[in-house]
C-alpha cells in the first residue's frame, strides 16, 4: 500500500507570535517494501512528518494518500489506517500498562475489534516475531530488561499487523549489543513480511548498513532523498546542518588526499575494506 | 494540543511587575481577590477593571498568552453564572418549564462571571510574572511564622517548586503517551462513561510510572548535589524590599480604599 | 594521592517477591577494585545491566557497599559525617537530562548546589556565572530549561555540579540520550574542563568513540573488572569486547577487518591518520 504525500504543511500555534513551520511543502512517495531511513537533527521536523502518516496529527494544508485515498476524507477510518500504518515511538516500553507482557501485545489488536481468538494468536505471532520466548509472556513487563521491554513494545505495534512500520529511534539509549539485535530484528521483519520500513535514526552508520533510501530533513523540508551512497556524497552539505557521513566516508576522503588511489564512496565498513584492499592491489 | 495549556505559565520577560518583590505580588493578588468579593456596586468594579488594565500593561506579557488557554475556565464560568441566573430569587423576568430568570439573577451573575474572570486573570497575572521558585521563596517567607508550631515550610514550598517544574514535562509525556496508545488503536474519545473512564489506564498507568522514576531520579539529583533540607542553606537570590516594592505597597494601599471609598460612598 | 580508591567493592540487595519474602540475592558488583588519580579522564564501558551505574552511585555515596571500602578524597564513604564533603568532591551527572534540573531557570538551577553547601550570596553568583561560562552556557542564564536542547541541558547540568568546585566529576552515561550533535558538545565540555581546570572525570558511557581520549579505561561486565588500560589495549581486542556487548570505533573496526583480511596492521589503531600511516607502511 504506497504512501503518497502531497504538499503537506504544517504550521503550530499558527497566526500566533508563537508560529512554528514544522513541515513545509513536503512531497513524497513511499512505495511498498521499501527500507527507508529518515535522518534530520532533533527539530528538523521528522517527528510530525512520520506523525502525519498513521493520521496523529492533521496538516495545516496539503494531504497524504494510503493506498489512493486521501486520510482527510470526512468518512476516512483513521482507526484502520493507524492499524496499518504502525508507529512505534521513541522509547516505546514508556507505553506499556498491561500485568504481563501478553496482554500488553494484546491491547491494539483488541482496540481492532477481533475475536478473542484471533487477538491471541496475533499476539503470539507478534512476540515469536521479535524473538521473546514464551516463558516471558505472563511475567509483568515492567521486571524485563530494558531490550527486551523495548522488543515487547515494538510487538505491540507488531500485532496490529501493519503494512508499513515506522519507528523512531529503535536503538536510543541501548547498548551496542542491544542496537544490533533491534537493526538486525527489523531487518529480518522486512525480509521475511515484505513490510515498508522507515527508520528514524540518528545514526549514520545504522542508516548506511540497513537502508535502501535515505530522507533527509531540515527545517521543515526535505533536504536530500536518494540511496546512501549519493546521499552521503552531500557530506559538506549534511555537516552544515549539523549531520554527517558515516565515519568510514571520512577515512577514505582522507585517505584519497594523503594520496590513496581509492575511491570515497564507501559508506559501510564492508565497502571500505573491499575499496582499500582494491587500492592496495589485494 | 495538551502543549497548549499555558495558563498561568511563567511567561520570560523584563518588566517592573517581573522585577518585583514576590511577597507583594502575593499580598497583591490576595488583596485585589477580596476587594472582589467586598462589593456588588458597579463603581468599584470600575476600579478594578482599571487597576487590572493597568498591571496588565505593566507586565509587559501579551494579553492574547494570558488568555489562551482559558477555555476550560469559560465553561467552569457559565455554569456557575447560569445556575446564578436560575436560582437567585427577586422580580421576575422570563418564566419556562417552572424555571424563572430574574432581574437580580442575571445581575448576580454577571457580577459572579466579572469576579471570576477578574480573579483569574488577576492570579494568573502573578504566576505569568513570578518564576515558580519566586513564588515558592515569597511563600516560604510569608509563612515563616508558622515555623514556631513545626510546619514544614521549606519542604511544602520546595514540593510546590517541584511540582512546578514538572508540570509542562509530565503535560508532554501524556501527550506522547497518547498518541503511542491511539497508534495501537486506542480511543479516549468515544464511548460511554465508563468506556471512557476505562480507555484511560493505558494513559494513567504509563504516566505514573514515569511520574514516579522521574521522582526518584530527582531526589537522587538533589541528594547528589548536596541537598539536605533548609537547614544551613543560602539562597541565590535572597528576598529584598526594594524602593519600587516600597511604592507598591503603597498603590495596593490605595487601591483598596478607593475600592472601599467607592463601594460605601457612591 | 588516588582521588578515589575503590578496594575489594561488593554490592548485594536482596530481591523480593510481591509479598516481600526473598527471593534471592543478586550481586550487582563483584569484588571490585579501583584506583583512579586526581586529574585523570577514566572511562568505564560496560552493557546496561553491566553494574557500571551502581559502581558510580558508591562514588558520590549514594550507595553503600555491602563488603569492601570506597575512598573519596581519601575519606570512607560509610562514615555518616563524611557524606557532604564526599559529594561536594565528587559531583554527578545523571542520564536524564529532565530528571536532574531542579530550577527553573538556568542561573538558578546552578545555584542550587551552592545553596546546599551555605555558601554566601555573592560567592554563589560568583560560581554560577563561572560554571556556566566554563560550559558555555552563560548566555542561557535566564532561560526555562524546558527550552534547551538535550545537549544543553546536560551542559546545565555539568555546571550545576562544577558550581560545588568539585575535585572530580562523575558522569553516569550523559550521553545516551542525546543526538549525534548534544553528544558532541557534552563530550567537548567534559574534556575542556579535565584539560582546562585539571578536574578528575569518570565517564561511564557505552559509546566507544566517546572514551579514545581517556587516560584509562575499565571495561565491566557481571558487576567485576573484565579489562582494564589505555584504550589502545582495550580497542585491540576487538572480539573479547564484543562478547561483552560492546564494539569499538569505526576506524579500529575498519582497521580490525582488513588485518583479518590479511593486510598486516598493528592491534588497536584509535584514529584515521594511525591507520593511513600504517597502512602507508604496507602499501
Amino acid at each position: 500500500m504506497p504512501i503518497i504525500v502531497d504538499h503537506l504543511n504544517c504550521i503550530y500555534e499558527a497566526g500566533t507570535a508563537m508560529e512554528v513551520v514544522a513541515l513545509s511543502d513536503i512531497n513524497l512517495v513511499i512505495p511498498d517494501g521499501q527500507f527507508i531511513g529518515l535522518i534530520g537533527h532533533t527539530g528538523s521536523g521528522k517527528s510530525s512528518l512520520i506523525q502525519h502518516l498513521n493520521g496523529l496529527i492533521k496538516a495545516s494544508s496539503g494531504t497524504v494518500y494510503f493506498n489512493g485515498e486521501d486520510i482527510y476524507d470526512e468518512d476516512y477510518d483513521l482507526k484502520k489506517l493507524r492499524s496499518k500504518v504502525g508507529l512505534v515511538f521513541q522509547y516505546p516500553e514508556h507505553q506499556l500498562f498491561e500485568v504481563d507482557v501478553f496482554s500488553d501485545v494484546c491491547y491494539g489488536p483488541k482496540n481492532l475489534g477481533l475475536s478473542k481468538k484471533d487477538v491471541e494468536l496475533r499476539a503470539y505471532k507478534a512476540l515469536k516475531m521479535v524473538g521473546m520466548d514464551d516463558e516471558y509472556f505472563y511475567q509483568s513487563p515492567f521486571d524485563l530488561s530494558g531490550g527486551q521491554k523495548r522488543r515487547v513494545a515494538i510487538a505491540g505495534v507488531l500485532a496490529m499487523e501493519p503494512e508499513v512500520l515506522i519507528l523512531d529511534e529503535p536503538t536510543a539509549g541501548l547498548d551496542p549489543k542491544g542496537r544490533d539485535e533491534i537493526l538486525g530484528l527489523i531487518k529480518k521483519l522486512q525480509a521475511e513480511t515484505g513490510m515498508t520500513i522507515i527508520l528514524v535514526s540518528h545514526s549514520m552508520e545504522d542508516v548506511a548498513n540497513y537502508v535502501d533510501r535515505i530522507i533527509v530533513m531540515n527545517g521543515g523540508s526535505v533536504m536530500l532523498d536518494g540511496v546512501p551512497k549519493d546521499v552521503f556524497a552531500h557530506y559538506k552539505e549534511l555537516e552544515e546542518v549539523g549531520l554527517a557521513a558515516p565515519a568510514v566516508t571520512y577515512i577514505m576522503q582522507q585517505m584519497k588526499e594523503q594520496g590513496f588511489d581509492v575511491g570515497t564512496d564507501a559508506t559501510t565498513i564492508a565497502e571500505a575494506r573491499d575499496e582499500i584492499l582494491r587500492a592496495l592491489g589485494r | 494540543m495538551i502543549r497548549e495549556i499555558t495558563f498561568g505559565q511563567y511567561y520570560q520577560t523584563d518588566s517592573a511587575l517581573h522585577r518585583l518583590n514576590p511577597r507583594v505580588k502575593l499580598v497583591g493578588t490576595m488583596i485585589y481577590i477580596i476587594s472582589l468579593f467586598l462589593f456588588k456596586e458597579a463603581a468599584p468594579f470600575a476600579l478594578a477593571l482599571v487597576f487590572l488594565a493597568a498591571i496588565i500593561k505593566l507586565s509587559h506579557v501579551p494579553f492574547k498568552y494570558m488568555i489562551r488557554g482559558l477555555k476550560a475556565v469559560i465553561v467552569l464560568l457559565l455554569i456557575t453564572a447560569v445556575f446564578n441566573m436560575f436560582l437567585t430569587r427577586g422580580e421576575a423576568l422570563v418564566s419556562f418549564w417552572g424555571l424563572t430568570i430574574t432581574k437580580e439573577g442575571v445581575i448576580a451573575a454577571v457580577f459572579i462571571a466579572l469576579r471570576l474572570i477578574f480573579l483569574i486573570i488577576g492570579s494568573s497575572v502573578m504566576t505569568l510574572t513570578t518564576t515558580p521558585n519566586q513564588l515558592t521563596d515569597g511563600l516560604e517567607k510569608l509563612m515563616g511564622p508558622l515555623k514556631v508550631i513545626k510546619v514544614p515550610i521549606h519542604e511544602i514550598s520546595m514540593m510546590m517548586s517541584i511540582a512546578l517544574r514538572f508540570i509542562p514535562i509530565l503535560l508532554e509525556e501524556t501527550d506522547k503517551i497518547m498518541k503511542a496508545q491511539m497508534a495501537r488503536g486506542a480511543d479516549f474519545d468515544s464511548g460511554n462513561m465508563i468506556k471512557k473512564i476505562k480507555a484511560m489506564v493505558p494513559l494513567l498507568v504509563p504516566l505514573f510510572v514515569s511520574a514516579f522514576r522521574r521522582a526518584n531520579d530527582l531526589a537522587m539529583a538533589m541528594e547528589a548535589r548536596c541537598y539536605q533540607g533548609g537547614e544551613g542553606r543560602t539562597k541565590m537570590k535572597p528576598l529584598k524590599y526594594g524602593k519600587s516594592d516600597v511604592l507598591a505597597y503603597v498603590v495596593l494601599a490605595v487601591y483598596l480604599a478607593g475600592v472601599i471609598v467607592l463601594g460605601k460612598w457612591l | 594521592m588516588n582521588i578515589i580508591d575503590v578496594s575489594k567493592l561488593v554490592f548485594e540487595y536482596i530481591r523480593r517477591d510481591d509479598e516481600g519474602n526473598v527471593e534471592g540475592i543478586t550481586t550487582a558488583i563483584d569484588h571490585v577494585d579501583m584506583e583512579i588519580k586526581q586529574g585523570d579522564f577514566v572511562a568505564v564501558l560496560g552493557h546496561n545491566g553491566s553494574g557500571k551505574s551502581t559502581l558510580a552511585k558508591h562514588l558520590n555515596a549514594i550507595l553503600y557497599p555491602s563488603e569492601g571500602t570506597v575512598w573519596v578524597d581519601g575519606k570512607d564513604t560509610q562514615e555518616e559525617e563524611n557524606l557532604i564533603p564526599i559529594r561536594k568532591s565528587a559531583g554527578m551527572v545523571f542520564q536524564n537530562p529532565d530528571n536532574q534540573i531542579i530550577g527553573q531557570i538556568v542561573e538558578e538551577d546552578v545555584g542550587f548546589g551552592p545553596e546546599n553547601l551555605g555558601v554566601e550570596t555573592k560567592q554563589i553568583w560568583e560560581r554560577v556565572e563561572e560554571s556556566l561560562k566554563a560550559v558555555g552556557m552563560y548566555k542561557y542564564r535566564k532561560k526555562s530549561p524546558n527550552r534547551l536542547s538535550g545537549g544543553q541541558k546536560q551542559r546545565v547540568s555539568i555546571a550545576g555540579v562544577l558550581a560545588m568546585h568539585p575535585k572530580c566529576i562523575i558522569l553516569d552515561e550523559p550521553t545516551a540520550m542525546l543526538d549525534p550533535s548534544g553528544r558532541k558538545e557534552v563530550i567537548r565540555a567534559v574534556r575542556a574542563l579535565n584539560e582546562v581546570e585539571g578536574i578528575t572525570v569518570i565517564l561511564i558511557t557505552h559509546y566507544m568513540e566517546e572514551v579514545i581520549h581517556a587516560d584509562k579505561v575499565y571495561v565491566m561486565d557481571k558487576g567485576r573488572v573484565e579489562m582494564q588500560g589505555t584504550p589502545k589495549e582495550i580497542f585491540a581486542q576487538v572480539d573479547k569486547l564484543r562478547s561483552l556487548r560492546l564494539s569499538v570505533p569505526q576506524v579500529t573496526l575498519l582497521a580490525h577487518e582488513l588485518k583479518k583480511s590479511g593486510v598486516a596492521l598493528p592491534d588497536g589503531i584509535l584514529t584515521t591518520q594511525e591507520l593511513i600511516e600504517e597502512l602507508k607502511k604496507v602499501r
